[in-house]
């Protein structure tokens, strides 16, 4: 095993290093299906973060998780499943894209994997996000069943109509009340390598 | 929690960083998110512990990157403007490798920087230190088949900031990667060797582990640079890999 290169913050001047024009359009408008994700991070005392960056990695409708190349430039007709959004002034995001199914086989309900970046974050944290309408899946899913009510609501969207059509509200709470459920996926915590083990902190 | 009247000075703070100095260090040697002596993690680091979970499928597959992506000229930092930017032209080289050492095939890096006079083209950017028409100071590459890559650019500046009085933050490049799953992102910055400002700087010092620490330093190459032109520094980058099995191209 090699040794790990340490994690340091993207601090605050990343404008013209990350974000790519059309980052948020996962796919282009007009596009049948498509829903609106949006939201607001908030910091430890209910402000707005305006100088986040988000991450979100899925599989498309088809429960295919992308292969083709093109995740930053669209072409406006691939869906590669991947969206970076800086918040804006008001801490805002938002992002056009597909729902995502579940891929074969996978325990997990539908979901989209996200990362979340921001000055003041040494290391940066994964979450993610679901659809309430899964009832069975997510009842099923070893992530959100080993977690309370008030902690799993974290984790899901709220459709709310979305300004441009079908959408949904995923805020992020970097602290407080209302706390994101943020995840360790590293095996450092597994007792096990991952397989059908769910394990929280005591 | 009530902000301080007084910016802290240097001397409190690193009475700070060598009492969390002793820490025992994260597995990867991470920095803790909740370190004090960085100001800004106060109200962003989460003060519930991480929930320890399998990645999903989803999470064991990572964006495809391509030419598309990326063209040759992203690569060299140096290029991007009519004119040479000012400052010490640099070649900064190495390998992207996960944790079982295999290289990470094909994947994109993104670097960015503050000029040589210690200024982002960034409207949030204070420092009255002048802008280069010449130079942006972001880049774009894809590892080779051996997880390969290397940047032209020129040598950032230190530059001052506001976390406690007379802060400066060393000379550094910022780096993104991803690799073959979604769970080795990685962001860090690269640091030049023998920086006098490391001991004093808490973003440097986050990384509580000595060993730790030199693997966020570059070293300087003397078979990498380049006569007359451009000075050659090589920084290897090691992602999380114990539990990522990158699909076989080939499908043997
Ligand atoms: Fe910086």
């Amino acid at each position: 095993m090699l040794d790990l290169t340490p994690s340091q913050t993207v601090g605050p001047f990343f404008a013209f290093g990350l974000p790519v024009d059309g980052g948020g359009d996962v796919v282009s408008a007009g596009t049948p299906g498509a829903i609106t994700l949006h939201g607001t991070v908030r910091d430890g005392a209910g402000a707005p973060v305006p100088d986040a960056l988000l991450e979100f990695w899925q599989a498309g409708p088809d429960g295919r998780v992308p292969t083709r190349p093109g995740s930053l430039h669209r072409d406006g007709r691939s869906f590669t499943g991947f969206a970076r959004v800086p918040t804006d002034r008001a801490g805002d995001y938002h992002l056009r894209t597909l729902r995502p199914a579940a891929p074969a086989g996978s325990p997990h309900a539908p979901h989209l994997a996200v990362t979340v970046f921001a000055r003041g974050l040494l290391h940066h944290l994964f979450t993610r996000v679901y659809f309430p309408n899964h009832t069975d899946a997510n009842a099923a899913d070893p992530l959100l069943s080993a977690l309370d009510e008030e902690r799993r609501a974290t984790l899901l969207a709220v459709p709310d109509g979305g300004p441009t059509g079908p959408g949904y509200r995923f805020d992020v709470r970097m602290q407080g009340p209302g706390e994101t459920v943020f995840l360790d996926l590293s095996t450092h915590g597994l007792a096990q390598p991952p397989a059908a083990t769910t394990e929280t902190p005591a | 929690m009530s902000a301080p009247q007084q910016p802290a000075t240097q001397r409190e703070v690193s009475v700070e960083i060598a009492a969390a100095a002793g820490a025992p260090p994260l597995p990867g040697g991470h920095p803790d998110r909740a370190y004090g002596p960085y100001r800004s993690t106060a109200l962003r680091a989460p003060r519930q512990p991480l929930v320890v979970s399998p990645p999903s499928l989803t999470e064991l597959a990572a964006p495809v990157f391509g030419p598309r992506d990326v063209a040759p000229l992203d690569a060299d930092l140096t290029r991007h403007h009519p004119g040479e930017p000012l400052g010490e032209r640099i070649i900064v080289t190495g390998r992207v490798l996960d944790g079982d050492g295999r290289p990470v095939r094909h994947q994109l890096l993104e670097i960015w920087q503050a000029n040589a006079a210690g200024r982002y083209r960034h409207e949030g950017d204070q420092h009255p230190a002048p802008l280069d028409p010449n130079f942006t100071g972001g880049g774009r590459a894809i590892t080779d088949d051996d997880g390969r890559y290397r940047f032209v650019t020129i040598k950032p500046g230190a530059y001052p900031w506001r976390n406690h009085h007379n802060a400066w933050r060393p000379a550094h490049i910022h780096f993104s990667l991803f690799g073959t799953a979604f769970t080795q992102r990685l962001v860090t910055q690269m640091y030049f060797p023998g920086d006098p400002l490391f001991g004093l700087d808490p973003i440097f010092q986050s990384v509580t582990d000595e060993k730790a620490q030199q693997r966020l330093v570059a070293a300087y190459d003397h078979d990498v640079t380049q006569a007359e032109w451009a000075l050659g520094y090589t920084w290897d980058i090691v992602l999380d890999g114990a539990h990522a099995t990158p699909p076989d191209p080939d499908g043997v």
